[in-house]
């Protein structure tokens, strides 16, 4: 693991990211050189306006997609060496995600969603763990709720314990209150954030509330693709 | 993971699966193929069965001679002397009256020992209780089936004339093991014994009599005996064993069988499309979860893992399912076609089920796992992009998988390579045609919505809009009801045509056997029940030999009818005169001076099944005369006259001394027929066929046999039921939002729920207007090129058509669309979101 600036590791290392894709009018560059290195157990906020490439980055540092070019690794992994099912497994072990649809399977009960990451990493006490995990939400009475029998701001939370339950030291957060409203959206953060304390987990954190940003160690601002603070 | 975890995980999900619909479907849809085919399979593996087990009961024998004239006595000895057992049976039809009732019947003359093979059963009263015995009629007595001796109103004790004695009716005949050649018995039967025969006077020169020698003993001894005959082979004579016999029936299973496993193959092909579309539906609804879980780490082997076991999952459950619904449904066509099964079916084989499962495995293989396969290639970043999807599969390999499925499951079916490459192109070229039709029919619709009221401008534009999914569900729909047309309105409409063609006082009665000798007295008597002039016919049985010199052993011919010319006696005639309802199609019918000369008129059917032209040379042999002719016209016949025709016609003199019985037939109104009976007493070696009962018998059958295949076709119509959930489910985020956005618009749910009926409503009525459109045309190809009749379907047949179809699809589809569009509006926008 390489060292970061002031001695923790790595946590994330990206260089040099560059995504290109063809459209009518040509090849056009989403990304253009991006770096992002971030010390494991820092918050950093990744701003812009829309379409400046908060999302595209947000995918190739979570290895969702490939960049035309650059390198990513999460805790000293190369992705580029990795094929799907090598990137999948490196999620399953050290990422969590946290969206701004939720993004719960609608046929799970919310413990079921919450079990998921646990069954896949083959976790035999996922049921258990799943349960202590939306307790620490606050839906210990909601485990057996359906994603369409939950608020917003409920799935949220459903979608939060999901993300910790695994433990993972790196979390993904895509907006994370943007489809809340800004009281839920409040209590939703203030969650996300006592959470990811007391983990001692890393965040990586995409969003247009310079609020929420501002709760971050660091703010990295992008504009037409490329860093521009 | 493991593969345990997977298979875990897989079965966990399926259940959920199973109540989301879309894998309800399919499951529906491989059931129904499964219950189809089990249907079937079960029922004609029963009949398979027990042609085999009784294959030697058949017989009544090891080993049977069949011959038209007598068994040599040589023959017989040479067997008792090689320590076989023998019986003689002799079997003619004549006709029995009892007051003024007649009835034609099979008459088996049966000497001591018979059946050397399997029990006759006897009953004390008609429909009594039977029991097996060992003996046979005793000298002066007869036993008569139950079916004879009811028309007749005879009991047992009384007496009955047969032919010129009368002999005493003492035991219901309830079976003997030699009474059906096949699946279907259908002549009545009475025994007697051969001792009475001669007595009767029923056996003359050229009756239509069949001599039956019967061998049984240790197997050793049989085939030895069975090679020595071969040795020396006796065209006329045919020789009959239990393999022979288990193989004909079984090729005879297996024809009749055709056409329930051809509407169970309509009923296969339908469910594969069902298959496909919610297996479609299945996989593209799963995309999310699966982009999901491969963000939370699944690997490409997990997801196709989950995907593979729980569709093997429903594949199983489908087949369970499938198989006792099928073996339920054998029930029905088994009691559907009990009467002409004549014996006790023995249990079902499984093999239905292993080929039921070679189906469904083709189905799911074929048709079902490509859109799952693509699946496995969901890419994660669907999660943050809406945009990510699967790749497409390559071109080609969907249709290609389907297409070898399709073959697969033809090939099954039939075990037919060249009937597999028939039908394909059979099921491609209707399918293509009616989708064709559907297609325009939708186009046509697009038209009507200008001038109806919102619900149905709604409806409508539905139909239009789903152009692909509406054609496929016309399709679906107005094949099941083609079928169903064609052998429920069509068949009847044929029939009627047929039977007014043949016109109202076609002869009805044919009276055959008539000796010469009684030629002026019959034509008398039947001039006296009011038909005269009574053309009657020499009859003359005689046997090909050779063609253009060459022996008839060492010619080939491929069809069967060609064989049985070749090897079966023939029934010839001589005429001055071209019959009326004959006509000559090459060459040129004798003048008085052609008379004595050696000359024959040939039919187009002997023509064209030994390959004859004119001026070829024929040899016959005519009761052990040798005779050669040339072939001098070749007529058409119109068989269904009802008048006595004949393929071989020579001129007059030619064959004077040839021993023969003449033939008539006459029409005979209801008020003079029951002067058929004192007729029959005064000639009695005179029978009399009665047409009108006959065409009857063969209308039962034909009514049975298309009912079975109207039952099977209900899973045709099961099948178009599935593919319309299919497309229901397929269409159900769509619909959901728009009946919001139409309910949030001011619309009432009864103004939606009316839109929705109303599309399926018009779906409905376009697949009756294709289905009875589809049975009228084949309906109108039958009869011309068939039968060459006129045909003008019957109204009713659009009526019946049109209004099943509306019904029909109307209720279901709008049954099964009314919960997703019944859902409050904020609840359907909200999901959306």
């Amino acid at each position: 693991m390489h060292p970061g600036s002031n001695g923790a590791p790595l946590a994330l290392d990206a260089i040099g990211l560059t995504k290109t894709v063809d459209s009518p009018s040509g090849p056009l560059t989403i990304l253009a050189d991006v770096d992002l290195r971030v010390r494991a157990g820092e918050t950093v906020a990744i701003v812009g306006p829309s379409g400046a490439g908060k999302s595209t980055l947000l995918a190739l540092v979570a290895g969702l997609d490939t960049p035309t070019r650059g390198r990513v690794a999460i805790a000293g992994t190369d992705l580029g060496r990795l094929d799907e099912d090598g990137r999948a497994a490196v999620r399953g072990r050290q990422v969590g995600f946290v969206f701004q649809s939720f993004q719960l399977i609608p046929s799970l009960t919310a413990l079921e969603n919450v079990m998921l990451p646990l069954e896949l990493a083959g976790d035999p006490n996922a049921r258990a763990a799943a349960t202590a995990a939306l307790t620490e939400v606050g839906l210990s009475a909601r485990l057996a709720h359906y994603p369409r029998q939950l608020s917003g701001g409920e799935q949220q939370r459903v979608a939060i314990a999901r993300a910790f339950v695994g433990r993972p030291p790196l979390l993904f957060a895509d907006e994370p209150t943007g489809n809340l409203d800004a009281a839920t959206g409040r209590r939703i953060a203030q969650l996300l954030f006592e959470l990811n304390r007391a983990a001692g987990s890393t965040l990586v954190l995409v969003t247009h509330d310079r609020e929420l940003a501002a709760r971050c160690d660091r703010i990295v601002e992008l504009d037409a693709g490329r860093v521009v603070g | 993971m493991t593969r345990r975890s997977t298979l875990r995980f897989a079965m966990r999900g399926l259940w959920r699966e199973l109540r989301s619909g879309d894998a309800l479907v399919l499951f529906g849809a491989l059931a129904v193929a499964v219950a189809s085919m089990t249907a079937v399979g079960f029922f004609t593996s029963r009949v398979a069965a027990g042609v085999a087990r009784e294959a030697t009961q058949v017989l009544a024998a090891d080993l049977r001679l069949e011959s038209a004239s007598p068994i040599a006595a040589r023959v017989l000895a040479r067997a008792r002397r090689d320590g076989l057992r023998v019986a003689q049976e002799t079997s003619f039809p004549t006709a029995l009256f009892h007051g003024d009732r007649s009835q034609l019947v099979a008459v088996n003359a049966v000497t001591p020992d018979y059946p050397l093979r399997g029990r006759v059963r006897i009953a004390d009263v008609p429909y009594g209780p039977a029991i097996a015995t060992t003996a046979i009629p005793a000298r002066g007595t007869v036993w008569l089936d139950s079916r004879t001796a009811a028309v007749l109103g005879l009991r047992p004790g009384m007496s009955l004339r047969v032919g010129a004695i009368r002999l005493r009716f003492t035991r219901v005949l309830a079976f003997r093991p030699d009474q059906s050649v096949g699946l279907v018995s259908l002549a009545p039967a009475l025994l007697m014994n051969a001792a009475d025969l001669p007595a009767t006077t029923l056996i003359q020169p050229g009756s239509r009599a069949t001599y039956a020698a019967l061998f049984a003993g240790p197997p050793a001894a049989v085939a030895a005996y069975r090679t020595a005959l071969r040795a020396h082979p006796d065209p006329a004579v045919r020789i009959r064993d239990a393999a022979e016999n288990s193989r004909e029936l079984g090729s005879a299973v297996e024809r009749a069988s055709r056409f329930l496993n051809l509407a169970s193959l309509s009923a296969v092909l339908l469910a594969a499309v069902g298959v496909a579309m919610s297996a479609r539906r299945w996989a593209s609804r799963r995309v999310d979860g699966v982009a999901l879980m491969k963000c939370l780490g699944a690997s490409q082997r997990f997801v196709l893992g989950v995907a593979l076991a729980e569709l093997a999952a429903i594949g199983a459950l489908a087949l369970i399912a499938g198989t006792l619904a099928g073996a339920i449904a054998e029930s029905g066509i088994a009691w559907l076609l009990r009467s002409l099964v004549a014996r006790e079916l023995p249990a079902a084989s499984v093999q239905p089920i292993a080929v039921a499962f070679a189906t469904e495995l083709a189905m799911l293989l074929g048709v079902a796992l490509p859109p799952l396969i693509r699946l496995r290639r969901t890419p994660p970043l669907r999660v943050l992009r809406r945009d990510a999807a699967p790749p497409r599969l390559r071109h080609g390999v969907v249709p290609a998988l389907a297409l070898v499925a399709l073959f697969a499951i033809l090939w099954l079916m039939v075990r037919d390579s060249a009937l597999v490459v028939d039908l394909a192109a059979g099921v491609v070229a209707v399918g293509a045609v009616l989708a064709a039709a559907g297609f325009v029919l939708v186009r046509v619709t697009r038209r009507f919505r200008g001038g109806v009221g919102v619900a149905w401008r709604y409806g409508l534009a539905n139909v239009s809009r789903r152009g692909v999914a509406s054609v496929l569900q016309v399709v679906a729909f107005g094949l099941g009801l083609m079928i169903l047309l064609l052998l429920a309105v069509v068949r009847g409409d044929l029939m009627r045509e047929w039977r007014a063609s043949v016109g109202a006082r076609a002869p009805n009665e044919f009276l055959i056997n008539i000796r010469p000798q009684d030629v002026p007295a019959l034509r008398r008597a039947l001039a006296a029940l009011g038909a005269a002039d009574t053309p009657m016919f020499p009859v003359i049985r005689a046997r090909i030999t050779a063609i253009d010199s060459r022996p008839i052993a060492s010619l080939h011919f491929a069809g069967a009818r060609g064989r049985a010319f070749a090897e079966r006696e023939q029934n010839l005639t001589w005429s001055a005169d071209l019959m009326p309802d004959n006509r000559l199609v090459a060459g040129r019918w004798w003048t008085p001076a052609d008379e004595g000369k050696p000359w024959v008129s040939i039919s187009t059917e002997y023509r064209d099944a030994l390959h004859l032209k004119l001026g070829d040379a024929i040899s016959f042999d005519v009761a052990g005369e040798p005779l050669t002719v040339r072939v001098a016209s070749i007529r058409q016949v119109r068989w269904d006259s009802f008048r006595p025709n004949f393929f071989l016609v020579f001129p007059p003199r030619l064959l004077d001394g040839a021993a023969g019985t003449e033939i008539t037939s006459v029409y005979l109104d209801a008020r003079e027929r029951p002067g058929l009976a004192a007729l029959a007493q005064r000639f009695p070696t005179v029978t009399v066929i009665d047409v009108d009962a006959i065409l009857a018998q063969v209308r039962t059958i034909i009514d049975r046999a298309s009912l079975a295949v109207q039952y099977v076709s209900l899973f045709t119509l099961a099948a178009g039921v599935i593919v319309l959930l299919a497309a229901v489910q397929a269409t159900r985020d769509e619909r959901r939002h728009e009946s919001a956005i139409l309910r949030t618009l001011g619309a009432s749910r009864f103004t939606v729920l009316s839109g929705v009926a109303a599309e399926f409503v018009a779906l409905g009525s376009l697949s009756g207007l294709l289905g009875a459109a589809g049975a009228a045309a084949t309906g109108w190809w039958v009869a011309h090129r068939l039968f060459a009749l006129r045909y003008a379907p019957d109204p009713r047949l659009w009526w019946f058509g049109i209004l099943g179809g509306t019904v029909l699809v109307g209720v279901s589809g709008t049954l099964a669309a009314r919960r997703v569009v019944g859902a409050p509006p904020a609840q359907s926008l909200r999901a959306e979101g």
